[in-house]
């Protein structure tokens, strides 16, 4: 068993970079983006080491860690982590060092300071690996609060066109579900014991009533995050105004802990309600599959769309955790990894296409492949990834939670599958909105769009496509990891799977 | 009447041994192609094609070693190999498995061997076309898709090939993506294969949730333990995945639009391979389609209502590939009658399947043959009189002609017309109201066929001005049309004779009808009636190839307004909804959390701003939004 601190290490050192980069002068702005990237990989090759000394047969929570910090309540700095936060970790790791890379020249358009960018970067990294890290419900909720203020920082002072609207927008929903949140974190301080420790919470019992309000104020905080119908509308207002690359840690990260949080707290701690608000928390799901994608093919802007997208896929995620069953589960966490390296790569890839546009609305794309053949094609991987085709890592998620629904329930299973189709739609018809059909004349007077893909934009995308690639096809590396978290989490619930029915007849199957 | 099957024991696959160890490779090597010559770029524009035709000849030449390999063994059952863990999740566990049994193989020889020479032809008719590496590597794509389709050893699997034949052919039909209608076209057909698709992957649910499998031998040997209502249900959803792929009624539509790509294309996905993919899945699938009479019987009305549909337009259209296209869609329902029929007919579709594989291709290729040589011109009416300039074109054509309507000794003789035989023998009235159709289907497809024929190589010239000196295509193009040809002359009696013994491991020993020399004779007849009718017309000249146009031949030209009711039972509805929901999600919804925002954050002056002068919209939204939300209960709780 290594007994290196991984998890404080994570979460700290990228704070630290953060620093580091704030206080190094602003007119240098090349070093300053090495520096960041840098320090950015060197957390990701930590977090790699994690990842090899991760034992996936070993007991659930690794790598704890407990500095006591506020003893007359009994907040301590407890860090551990699951299969489940191992991935989801792994993926912010990787991620970083990508948005980096991508942002290379985002913060030169802005008015504001290039080295204070990349700081927020690190800062947001160090703040989301700390919610996922956390293993104390007081610290999970200050780092669930703390991650809004360096987003804030990035939408509203880095953003695109109306993004003080946005980023108000926001921070003022994600402080009202956490105001909730906060609620439920004292009351449950109050029954459970005097304790935040997530171990021990996991035993504690509480009245039915008691429980389902504790279960509603987390719930709430998370389905705004997540987010679910119909606390939606503050996401695509931020992804369309965040610039690329916040975006994708925005919808490809942060949004996870939304679901996150429903796996790793509403399921253990509240096993009863959360088996009582299951199917509201399905339906709230169910609908939302359907809804954003009849959205999202409505969109006219490219950002709003990837957006919106996001949600009718958080919506799969959403649906696969309230079915309580392995495979569902098990592909809604693999789902939140699968769609953070898709719907990231997506993003960056928009932000290419934007960059050299200068201007995110569908309306002035078209033909574009013609100016942009390399980038056209990342950007139809992209969004076949998105889609979930076979091949692509994303596939394997939607095929488990869906397959992993219908043996609970079909009728949800049958509707959600209907949303693969929306899907086509509306990445098809965005793909042949901007690149395909009659180049639009404009374009030709835009130099930027003839710029071919830079050896950084390569390298930013590369690693993406090769491991939804590789992904796709042997995903069980990943799938070790977090079957045995998921089976643990489903154990709490008191819920296993269904044996085939083998006869059972089901007639609204048949249309 | 009802032929009955027996499977004698039950289905078990041995592992591969020798040279069959290594079968995954027919997939392999046309996929690390693929990857090659689309991660290459430029570099490769040189050799690019001819790494493409090498991969897929490769791949034909190990279909045959493993097809003699397997001929040689004495359990011909098949063989089945692992290659790894796809996706192990409680009880549901997904291989990377491959399965090499009779029918798989038969049809790696088929996409391989027509594949390889559409690859050959593709070489000359794609010369001058900047994207050549591009489309090599999208044609490799789809074989090795194709394959992977075929050779799968459970339905995930299956599934996996299936959508990646659907992307490949994507690419394919909008390989010219500047065009608006390439790009149209190549959506519309990926749409339609995914409501089919949709369709496919619930009934794999359903398979798991029953069976608690997805592996074939296993559901196989466990159909019996299905109720009825379950098996029908999984045979009609997976029948709604074999239409999309297929193009069979109601999700048709799409086929003859995949024309809008290069003729190389619409041959390999129209004759050879990816349109015969629902019929390998109810092939395949045979065990459950046999435990449930309910299913079959669908599947012989789709069949025998799409080879009418098809027909009725193919008669109907002046641009030579439509005609070809729908004449496919009319003959992939005569395969959709026999696999339906099943027994005897399982066989009979297949060797239909394999013959139509290759005159249908050497038709296709014989029509991008003519458009090289006429400046890419498509409509019948300006072609005419072409045969002394064309004449390999014209003799393969010919031959393919005669193979399709089925006039003995070619091959269409003796694999379509036991489908309309077994049809007859179809009991109670439902077998004469199919074997009927597929008659009446004969002499039409002799129609618009003879009148293909002779408005493009007979008659007098039409051309447009620009033709000056249309000539014969390169050698690379007419050799695999000889080699077709060949085929569409020869591959019917000797697949008759064989392919049913061949598939015996698989569909067990099937009661033979004997013959029926009543319906043969008028079959004959009435395919001749409809070649001397379309000669007749169209032999003289220009004013009747410009047919007038009545209420039936107008209907049939708008491909009898299933386009029309798509646009407005689909298209449109689906339009406004997401316009109205736009509206909605912007105005109400958002405007409505948007207040509660404002008020809970102290009342930023901002947020309040946007949301004055909308109680309506609130009101509007808090409806529509908890309707929803009770929609989605009840859904939930139905369960």
């Amino acid at each position: 068993m290594s007994t290196f601190p991984f998890l404080s290490v994570l979460t700290v050192a990228p704070a630290v970079g953060g620093l580091v980069v704030a206080l190094l002068p602003k007119d240098k702005p090349a070093l300053v983006k090495r520096v960041a990237f840098v320090w950015s990989v060197a957390v990701f090759a930590v977090a790699v080491a994690m990842w090899v000394a991760f034992k996936a047969g070993g007991p659930q929570m690794q790598f704890r860690e407990s500095y006591p910090w506020i003893p007359t309540w009994g907040v301590r700095f407890t860090f551990a982590t699951d299969g489940i936060a191992l991935v989801m970790l792994a993926l912010i790791a990787l991620l970083v060092p990508l948005v980096i890379l991508a942002s290379w020249h985002d913060a030169e358009g802005s008015r504001r300071s290039v080295p204070l960018y990349f700081a927020l970067i690190l800062f947001l990294e160090s703040t989301m690996i700390g919610v996922f890290a956390a293993a104390d419900v007081f610290l999970f909720y200050v780092f669930f609060e703390v991650m809004l203020v360096p987003m804030y920082f990035l939408i509203g002072s880095y953003g695109g066109q109306q993004r003080q609207y946005a980023a108000v927008k926001f921070f003022l929903y994600s402080l009202a579900g956490g105001l909730f949140m906060l609620a439920a974190v004292v009351g449950l301080w109050v029954v459970g014991g005097h304790t935040f420790d997530w171990q021990a919470l996991r035993h504690a019992t509480f009245a039915t009533g008691t429980e389902r309000w504790l279960f509603l104020g987390f719930f709430l905080a998370f389905a705004i995050k997540a987010p679910f119908f119909p606390f939606h509308t503050w996401l695509p207002d931020a992804g369309g105004a965040a610039p690329a690359g916040a975006a994708a840690l925005l919808v490809g990260v942060m949004d996870k802990v939304g679901t996150f949080g429903i796996l790793r707290y509403c399921l253990p701690l509240f096993p009863n309600a959360s088996k009582y608000f299951a199917p509201l928390g399905m339906a709230l799901a169910l609908v939302g599959v359907v809804y954003a994608a009849l959205l999202a093919i409505g969109q006219k802007d490219l950002k709003r769309l990837v957006s919106y997208t996001s949600i009718a896929h958080f919506g799969f995620i959403g649906i696969g955790i309230f079915a309580f069953t392995t495979q569902a589960a098990s592909g809604a966490v693999l789902y939140m990894f699968n769609h953070g390296l898709a719907t990231g790569l997506l993003f960056l890839v928009v932000g290419m296409l934007v960059a050299r546009r200068g201007s995110a609305l569908i309306g002035d794309f078209g033909g574009a492949g013609r100016y942009a053949p390399v980038l056209a094609g990342v950007f139809f991987f992209a969004g076949m990834a998105s889609l979930a085709l076979p091949g692509t890592s994303p596939f394997v998620s939607e095929f488990l939670v869906l397959v992993g629904t219908f043996t609970v329930n079909k009728t949800v299973a049958v509707i959600a599958t209907l949303g693969i189709i929306l899907a086509a739609g509306y990445v098809l018809w965005m793909y042949q909105r901007t690149i395909q059909g009659t180049p639009n004349p404009a374009l030709e007077q835009v130099e930027g769009m003839k710029r071919r893909l830079s050896a950084r934009e390569a390298v930013v995308v590369t690693p993406l496509i090769a491991l939804i690639l590789v992904l796709g096809f042997y995903p069980k590396p990943v799938l070790d990891v977090i079957n045995p978290a998921v089976k643990a989490t489903l154990s709490d619930v008191g819920k296993s799977d269904p044996a085939p029915t083998a006869v059972a007849v089901n007639k609204e199957a048949g249309k | 009447m009802q032929p009955t099957t027996s499977l004698a024991e039950a289905v078990s696959f041995a592992s591969p041994s020798g040279a069959l160890s290594s079968f995954w490779l027919l997939i392999a090597i046309p996929l690390v192609s693929a990857a090659i010559l689309l991660l290459a770029g430029r570099r490769a524009d040189k050799w690019g094609h001819l790494l493409g035709v090498a991969s897929v000849g490769v791949a034909f030449v190990l279909g045959l070693v493993y097809f003699f390999q397997l001929h040689g063994m004495n359990n011909r059952q098949g063989v089945s190999l692992n290659l790894f863990q796809f996706m192990p999740v409680g009880r549901l566990r997904v291989d990377f498995g491959l399965l090499y049994d009779p029918l798989s193989a038969m049809f790696v020889l088929l996409i391989t061997g027509v594949g390889f020479l559409i690859h050959l032809y593709a070489v000359g008719y794609m010369e001058h076309d900047p994207g050549r590496r591009r489309f090599f590597g999208y044609f490799n794509l789809f074989v090795a898709a194709m394959l992977l389709l075929v050779l799968g050893n459970n339905y995930v699997m299956l599934y996996f090939g299936w959508e990646g034949v659907g992307l490949a052919s994507y690419l394919l039909i909008s390989f010219w993506y500047l065009r608006p209608s390439a790009a149209t076209a190549g959506k519309k057909a990926f749409l339609m294969n995914r409501v089919g698709d949709a369709g496919f992957a619930i009934g794999i649910f359903l398979l798991f949730a029953s069976l608690g499998t997805v592996q074939y031998d296993q559901v196989f040997n466990n159909v019996n333990k299905l109720s009825a209502g379950t098996v029908t249900a999984v045979a009609i959803l997976l029948l709604v995945g074999a239409c999309g792929k297929s193009g069979q009624f109601p999700l048709q539509a799409w086929l003859p639009d995949a024309m809008e790509g290069p003729t190389p294309v619409s041959a390999l996905i129209h004759a050879a391979t990816m349109v015969t993919a629902g019929v390998y899945l109810i092939a395949r699938s045979h065990p459950i389609f046999d435990a449930s009479d309910a299913a079959k019987t669908v599947v012989v009305c789709v069949g025998a209502l799409t080879l009418l549909i098809g027909c009725v337009i193919g008669c109907a259209k002046d641009d030579i590939k439509r005609v070809l296209a729908w004449s496919t869609v009319s003959q992939i329902g005569y395969m959709f009658l026999g696999v339906g029929l099943g027994g005897v007919a399982y066989a009979l579709a297949l060797i239909h399947l394999l013959a139509h594989g290759f005159f249908k291709a050497g038709l296709f290729l014989g029509s991008g043959s003519v458009m090289h040589g006429m400046n890419d011109q498509t409509d019948m009416r300006r072609f005419g009189g072409l045969r002394k300039y064309m004449p390999i074109t014209w003799a393969t054509t010919g031959l393919g002609y005669l193979a399709l309507i089925g006039i003995p000794p070619l091959s269409g003789f003796f694999t379509k017309e036991p489908i309309i035989v077994a049809a007859y023998h179809h009991e109670g009235w439902l077998g004469w109201v199919l074997g009927t159709a597929a008659l009446i289907g004969s002499g039409l497809t002799a129609f618009y066929m003879t009148r293909l024929f002779v408005l493009t190589f007979h008659g007098p010239k039409r051309w447009t001005e620009d033709v000056k000196h249309p000539h014969e295509s390169p050698k690379i193009m007419t050799i695999p049309l000889i080699v077709l040809a060949v085929g569409s002359v020869a591959a019917g009696g000797l697949l008759a004779t064989s392919v049913v013994g061949w598939l015996t491991p698989v569909f067990g020993e099937q009661v033979e009808h004997g013959e029926n020399w009543w319906v043969t004779g008028f079959t004959i007849l009435v395919t001749l009636a409809g070649v001397g009718l379309a000669w007749a017309l169209f032999s003289k000249g220009t004013a009747l190839a410009e047919q007038p146009a009545g209420p039936v031949v107008t209907a049939a030209r708008n491909n009898l307004y299933t386009d029309a009711f798509n646009e407005a039972v689909f298209e449109m509805p689906g339009k406004y909804l997401t316009r109205a929901l736009v509206f909605l999600d912007n105005r109400g919804i958002d405007g409505l959390v948007n207040g509660l925002a404002a008020a809970v954050g102290g009342g930023s002056g901002r947020l309040r701003r946007t949301q004055t002068g909308f109680v309506r919209s609130y009101a509007m939204s808090i409806l529509g939004g908890a309707l929803l939300v009770v929609a989605a209960m009840l859904a939930v709780t139905l369960g």
